[in-house]
């Protein structure tokens, strides 16, 4: 199971807590999910904020608070700190929003935050590309987990570079690797997991699915079908047939 | 004097942070910044407030 700073989680999926049609909904998608992190955020206080903590309280999850709307180093180093202090926990999904339409990371702000945070005692799950060297850089700011998109977040196109994510994971054998964003269907994260990822963090394709409960179901049989797949060692694909039955002991009946 | 609470300009009397959370009711659990820098907790009662601040008061909420 995946390790985060030195914390083993008993799930690969991490899950995100908006756009659910109701709280309970939610409450029942994450106990179908058996999802060990829930991410959230910090946003104004108009008066639901401590009932809505209380129910995420409640899931009996790890707490994973976001970034999320961040288009500068401070504003994101402070949100970190905010949530720091609310949520009681040094582990930050940071977020620095680099393009409006496509919510692609400003990778440069990112590192730079990073290693901010990092030098701060945070523990930084960074929400990144597949770029090797940003990757790279990234370990070298102090992050020992990396999040690179599958696809933009919230499009539900899937593992859109499924090469970089392989070369990704090649480069860096021992370090926690989660797929984050993109992700629109169970064989989507399936495939995630089946590259050898140590997990996967989505949110829109279960919230937004037309029963919420049921897709995270199918999310969580679709991480563990992966991540046994991986384990298992795949067979090499190869261009040309090969005849799985023996060919040896065929009756002649031409 | 006049301050931004949460984006909404209003006149305040309150001398600190801890003064303006308590006068706007706001006793919840929540997290704090004036101007963009973090005020953690333990300072909100010395922190003083000034004219044209920009204070924020944050609370859990829904996140991806």
């Amino acid at each position: 199971m995946p390790v985060f700073y030195g914390i083993e989680v008993e799930s690969a999926l991490m899950l995100g807590t908006a756009q659910y049609p109701s709280p309970a909904i939610l409450v029942e998608a994450f106990r179908a999910s058996k999802a060990g992190i829930a991410t959230v955020s910090l946003r104004r206080e108009q008066g639901g904020g401590q009932a809505f903590w209380e129910l995420i309280r409640g899931l009996g999850t790890r707490i994973l608070p976001n970034t999320a709307g961040c288009h500068t180093v401070k504003e994101a180093v402070t949100t970190a700190h905010m949530a720091r202090e609310f949520f009681d926990t040094d582990w930050i999904k940071l977020e620095v929003i680099g393009h409006t339409d496509s919510l692609q990371p400003d990778v440069f702000a990112l590192v730079e935050a990073a290693r901010l945070l990092s030098e701060d005692g945070f523990k930084v799950f960074p929400y990144c590309t597949e770029d090797l060297i940003v990757c790279d850089r990234l370990l070298h700011a102090g992050c020992a987990v990396l999040m690179p998109w599958g696809a933009p977040i919230g499009s539900g196109l899937g593992i859109n570079n499924a090469y970089g994510l392989r070369a990704l994971r090649a480069e860096f054998p021992d370090t926690t690797l989660v797929v984050d964003a993109g992700i629109g269907l169970p064989s989507h994260a399936t495939q995630a997991m089946e590259l050898g990822y140590d997990a996967v963090l989505l949110n829109t394709a279960v919230a937004k699915a037309g029963d919420p409960a049921a897709m995270a179901r199918a999310m969580a049989l679709a991480v563990e079908a992966g991540r046994a797949a991986f384990r298992a060692d795949p067979m090499e694909p190869r261009d040309m047939a090969t005849p799985s039955t023996p060919v040896v002991g065929k009756a002649f009946l031409a | 004097m006049d301050i931004t609470l949460n984006g909404q300009t209003l006149k305040t009397s309150a001398a600190t942070l801890a003064d303006l959370l308590s006068e706007q009711g706001l006793t919840a659990k929540i997290a704090t910044a004036i101007n963009g820098a973090f005020v953690p907790a333990s300072l909100r009662a010395t922190t003083e407030i000034r004219q044209g601040d920009r204070i924020e008061a944050l609370s859990a909420m829904q996140g991806g």
